[in-house]
């Protein structure tokens, strides 16, 4: 008994560390709402712009933007933030109504 | 191919390092991956040849449906339809097909099988006759400078060939063919797995040519007697939550030749005078494994291992002369791969190493030799996810007879505007010609062989040193509402330094000596899609290649500098029962080729100095009757254009004038062939 509780202690312990250390490599996926090829290579050129992000990948279908980044340097805020600067929404920032009107017409998606 | 939708979606990381074993990954991994998203919503339409306009080098992927298109039946014969490439005719001995890319032979090409060098060395002649066409999956085509992942030599451009794959495979396959120049083939393919992540397939080739033909009346075969066995066992094991991947392939195979004069039997006439014959006879076996490891969390890196040993064992005679030779050969690479802040910017770096042992006898005397060599390689990928890329390549290496040397590479893309792309590539490449193992054809004539230099440390010869240099431009547009585009390209390769195959000084004569040449190429591609389902293409292609010989600056003998190719293919859709019906139509003109120097010969042995211009048509139709069997019927060579002596001195092949090698045109005449494939998905 006494030896299960060292070692789930150990192992709660783990895993709390684990929990405040910050992946280099955490993987997100967060709506953008856009709708083109125009606006893919927008969203991903504006994800590539903060620094910590090794991978973007956005979907045309599925509005899915799937990231890699090291959270060490950077944060999916920051990466939202970044996207609503050159005019496109997430759930947590939208864009102001300034830069979506900037977006070339094909890409004035429906807003939500 | 729902299974392989899965593989695609759920595991690309490591669907993308599967294939990144199998192609460099800045090279053709875009246009792949693109495929098989392609292929994801459209099979139907699917291209069999395809052109990315987001890969960085000037390179085309063939699917196995291109291969379909031509008559059969290996490697060799698979180019027919590909505008980048030339296929010589078969010359008049081995029936065999050379092929040219840039107007440079294939010495001067990258042949890989996955990624792994396979025609090299001693199988430089008949290498690619190795490979039967039904067990590739696709053939990538890079013209240019190329890639350093895989090695130094390549000049003109890489080949590289990716086999069905044991995962992908469906349980059998059958192929049986048949043709008026009585050859006749099967392949067998059975695939199963055999566990969650082994996978294993059993791959059969035998082809034969066992009668005797002699359309042309000049005594000789048109093309030789031929019995080959070829046996592949491969196992892919794929784990995708761990990250590791790995193939074991193992290979044999049995090739014997036997030409020369229509009565030569060789029990009775070998090494006499009775009749001239000649035997080609040829072992080889392969072994060859591959290990990656995607890292966790991180899709973007990995670590792929690569090692092969071959053996390859010729013994051959023509007439008096004999030639033997064994290359046993190891090959190892290392290959890292990862990106530098993120995915914009990617990186592959590794280690090679190479070793060949030559046991080589010419007419008896020993020219064997032993190279082995070391390098690192690294390779740095920009790609901005727009309109540009760029890779540019290093490589360092320790040869034991080329010394230290550095091979650097580049390609460039940028897309100007919409649909359009402009590249740029530049790099060295640097080999040892094995000059008779290359020239082999030239042992059955009656010329002498000299190497005129004895510095090297190869024959006598110093090392091949070439630069190429190519920019191309393709844009996509639509004609009358037609989706159709064109291609331009031109590359120059500029030899410091070649190992020259003489023979405009003398008929009597095959002279070896080190020298300067130059090869310019120019083409223009043009594309169109009339409607769905019928597609013509169409290339002008331009050759200047000029060599310093002892006589004066020449053209390359036997290479036309004008050429027109086009291709027609039509298909109806397939209906509710799987019913199609496939056509093609290819159609090949040459312009006049220099012809090797015979000036000297008497009157009846003398050929002009330059060719006949000439066309070739080719056709196939086939009718499939459901996904399972399908069959079809072609014709090669259907206008019956042939060459006027096929054979010089061939009444006399003992004579000073005897020469099987001067082929500019084909030498059988009308062939027809027949064939169907069965298989159990």
């Amino acid at each position: 008994m006494r030896n299960t509780i060292i070692v789930l202690l150990l192992i709660f312990g783990i895993s709390a560390q684990a929990q405040e250390k910050k992946s280099k490599n955490a993987r997100h996926t967060i709506e953008v709402n856009g709708n083109c090829e125009q606006c893919k290579k927008r969203i991903e050129k504006a994800a590539y712009s903060v620094s910590g992000v090794k991978s973007a990948s956005w979907s045309v279908e599925t509005h899915q933007l799937d990231l890699i980044l090291n959270e060490e340097k950077s944060s999916v805020t920051d990466v939202k933030k970044a996207l609503a600067k050159v005019g496109h929404d997430t759930d947590e920032v939208k864009a102001t109504d300034q830069d979506y009107k900037n977006l070339h017409s094909c890409c004035q998606y429906d807003r939500k | 191919m729902i299974f392989n939708i899965k593989l695609t979606i759920m595991h690309k990381p490591l669907t993308m390092l599967l294939l990144l074993l199998s192609v460099p990954e800045a090279f053709a991994q875009e246009a792949i991956k693109a495929d098989s998203l392609k292929a994801v919503k459209v099979e139907a339409s699917s291209k069999s040849i395809k052109k990315s306009y987001t890969v960085t080098a000037n390179s085309a992927v063939m699917t196995s449906k291109e291969l379909l298109k031509a008559a059969c039946c290996n490697l060799a014969e698979a180019f027919e339809t590909n505008p980048s490439i030339d296929v010589n005719f078969s010359d008049a001995l081995t029936g065999t097909k050379q092929i040219k890319m840039l107007g440079l032979t294939s010495p001067y090409l990258m042949i890989t099988e996955e990624n792994i060098p396979s025609v090299r060395g001693a199988s430089q002649a008949y290498g690619l006759s190795f490979t039967p066409g039904t067990w590739v999956e696709s053939i990538q085509i890079t013209k240019g400078a190329g890639s350093v992942v895989n090695g130094y030599e390549s000049i003109s451009g890489q080949i590289n060939t990716e086999l069905i794959k044991p995962i992908n495979d469906i349980p059998f396959f059958l192929n049986v063919y048949g043709s008026t120049d009585s050859r006749f083939e099967a392949n067998v393919h059975a695939s199963r797995k055999l566990s969650d992540k082994w996978f294993y397939s059993l791959l059969l080739h035998t082809n034969t040519r066992n009668s005797k033909k002699d359309m042309n009346h000049d005594h000789f075969l048109d093309n030789p007697l031929a019995k080959q066995v070829n046996v592949m066992k491969r196992y892919q094991y794929y784990n995708p939550e761990s990250g590791w991947v790995s193939f074991i392939n193992f290979r044999y195979l049995s090739d014997e030749k036997q030409t020369g004069e229509v009565d030569f039997d060789p029990n009775m006439d070998k090494f006499t005078t009775n009749h001239w014959g000649s035997e080609i006879n040829t072992k080889r076996l392969d072994l060859a494994t591959k290990i990656g490891y995607v890292f966790k969390d991180m899709p973007y890196q990995s670590i792929g291992f690569q090692n092969a040993f071959s053996s390859h064992d010729q013994n051959s005679y023509f007439g008096f002369n004999t030639y033997d030779i064994r290359q046993n050969s190891y090959y190892s690479n290392l290959i890292f791969n990862s990106i530098i802040n993120n995915t914009m910017h990617k990186f592959a770096a590794g280690l090679n190493f190479t070793y060949d042992n030559y046991s080589e006898f010419v007419n008896g005397a020993d020219v064997g030799r032993t190279d082995n060599s070391v390098g690192a390689f690294a390779e740095y990928t920009y790609d901005n996810n727009d309109n540009f890329s760029l890779v540019l390549g290093g490589r360092v290496d320790n040869h034991n007879r080329l010394g230290v040397f550095a091979t650097p590479r580049l390609h460039v893309r940028y897309n100007p505007w919409e649909k359009a792309v402009l590249r740029f590539s530049a790099g060295r490449g640097k080999r040892s010609a094995n000059i008779f193992a290359e020239n082999q054809n030239l042992f059955a004539s009656s010329r002498n062989f000299s190497v005129l230099d004895s510095g090297g440390k190869i024959y006598g010869l110093d090392p091949e040193i070439a630069w190429n240099y190519g920019i191309s431009f393709n844009q996509k547009f639509f004609l009358f509402g037609k989706s159709s585009d064109i291609g331009i390209d031109f590359y120059r390769t500029d030899f410091e330094n070649q190992a020259i195959i003489d023979v405009m000084q003398s008929p009597q004569q095959a002279l070896f000596y080190n020298g300067k040449s130059y090869a310019n190429s120019l083409q223009l591609e043009f594309n169109l899609e009339f409607f769905k389902h019928l597609d013509l293409r169409t290339a002008y292609k331009y050759y200047d290649i000029g060599t310093d010989y002892l006589s004066g600056n020449f053209q390359r003998p036997l290479q036309a500098k004008h050429r027109f190719f086009a291709n027609l293919a039509f298909a109806t859709h397939i209906d509710d029962k799987g019913h199609q019906w496939k056509f093609d139509y290819t159609f090949n003109w040459l312009g006049k080729q220099q012809l090797p120097n015979t000036a000297t010969n008497l009157a009846a042995d003398r050929l002009p100095e330059f060719s006949p211009s000439f066309a070739v048509m080719n056709a196939q139709i086939t009718r499939t009757f459901s996904s399972q069997f399908e069959m079809y019927i072609g014709g090669e060579n259907i206008g019956n254009y042939r060459q006027d002596k096929a054979i010089l001195g061939n009444e006399n092949p003992f004579g000073t004038t005897f020469d099987t090698s001067i082929v500019y045109a084909p030498v059988f005449g009308q062939m027809y062939y027949a064939g169907l494939r069965f298989k159990i998905k």
